[in-house]
């Protein structure tokens, strides 16, 4: 049944969230810590469990591959209901600092990519 | 009458017209990508920055903060696309990850956030000073907003920021968010994100869950899960360090 898979979903996400609450007011920040993240876990590891119980069946799986496939159209939605204007229009602090913020962001990623992969840096290869 | 009806069953259906502006919205975006690019730049990619665009229009037109959801014709738009949905779908994408590639990638995408959080934060705090911000709630609360956007008036709230301080907070997060959206698809052949572990890594040193969401959509929609993962973690680790340990780091520095 395609509904076992949306429940399946739905529970993995209030279970998540509800984790990130609680890990959130755990460490006291007034922030879902996770919660997502922590639902998607738990999303993979139920439906990676061996167990026959628990297999969905491949009819019960649209129902999940349904919302995953909604993704990229609710992303686009999103990006309709952004605050475009808010963002643009309060001066140059913000901008720079935004700007800024995402090139040095995006500088670091070969370099974490490589510590991940435990291969040196290019100087040390030269 | 005939308008009327049709207004009224436009507003009364609203997350079902959201389908038909959305399902539309992808439409003419795949279109421009196959005639006008040649598909150099992928249609999601398109439909997502055509979406930005209206949601500025949107925000001038209706003086709103909610892009096109502040048309009531469009309100569905902002259901939709709104974090109920959006974390929905976010969640669904695990669905067929690798598992295996995200524990050998833990703890470098664990690292990746505090670092993600460290780097930001400093950034829009050099900036901010750089602006003439003297006093460390000021520079905290900017640069905990070129974290993320709720970062910032997390943290200028806690520390009591001025209203000022706290919105332009918000707005350096904006920026970020819709930056990443745009222009990850571009970046990424250059910084090598064609992989699992490259994606744990950039949502975890990005940090805007929707940037991250739409970039990632427009570069590789695979590699969704393993970004969106980690950068579900960055908020709530930047509100934890931001008013804490980065707050008083500034003020020391600041000789305050």
């Amino acid at each position: 049944m395609v509904v076992y898979g949306v429940a399946l979903l739905a529970l993995c996400m209030l279970v998540g969230i509800f984790l990130g609450e609680l890990l959130g007011s755990l460490i006291g920040v007034q922030a879902n810590v996770g919660g997502v993240g922590i639902a998607m876990l738990l999303l993979l590891i139920l439906t990676n469990l061996s167990s026959h119980k628990l297999k969905l069946n491949p009819v019960s799986k649209t129902g999940v591959a349904f919302w995953s496939a909604m993704y990229i159209p609710i992303v686009v939605a999103m990006a309709a209901k952004q605050n475009v204007v808010a963002a643009l229009s309060s001066g140059w602090l913000a901008v720079v600092a935004g700007v800024a913020a995402v090139i040095v962001s995006f500088a670091m990623i070969p370099v974490m990519a490589r510590l991940g992969s435990g291969k040196p840096a290019p100087e040390d290869e030269a | 009458m005939i308008e009327d009806a049709f207004t009224r069953v436009l507003t009364a259906n609203s997350i079902i017209t959201a389908f038909v502006f959305v399902g539309g919205l992808t439409w003419i975006s795949y279109l421009i990508s196959t005639r006008l690019t040649r598909g150099h730049i992928h249609g999601s990619a398109i439909a997502i920055t055509l979406g930005l665009v209206l949601a500025y229009f949107g925000g001038v037109l209706t003086g709103g903060s909610k892009g096109v959801a502040d048309y009531s014709l469009l309100a569905g738009v902002g259901i939709l696309g709104g974090a109920m949905f959006r974390d929905f779908a976010i969640v669904a994408t695990a669905f067929g990850a690798d598992l295996g590639a995200i524990k050998k990638a833990g703890f470098v995408a664990a690292l990746s956030v505090v670092l993600g959080v460290i780097l930001s934060f400093t950034v829009g705090a050099v900036v901010a000073v750089a602006f003439g911000y003297h006093d460390a709630v000021s520079i905290t609360t900017i640069g905990a907003g070129a974290a993320t956007y709720i970062v910032g008036p997390v943290t200028g709230t806690a520390l009591g920021a001025g209203s000022d301080v706290i919105a332009l907070s918000v707005a350096a997060g904006l920026i970020k968010s819709v930056l990443v959206m745009v222009a990850t698809p571009f970046i990424a052949p250059k910084i090598g994100l064609d992989n699992p572990q490259s994606a744990l890594i950039y949502g975890g040193l990005m940090g805007t869950t929707s940037g991250v969401a739409g970039g990632l959509a427009a570069t590789d929609p695979k590699l969704v899960p393993y970004g969106a993962m980690t950068a579900t973690f960055y908020t709530g680790v930047g509100c934890l360090l931001a008013p804490s340990v980065l707050f008083l780091l500034v003020r020391a520095l600041m000789g305050q």
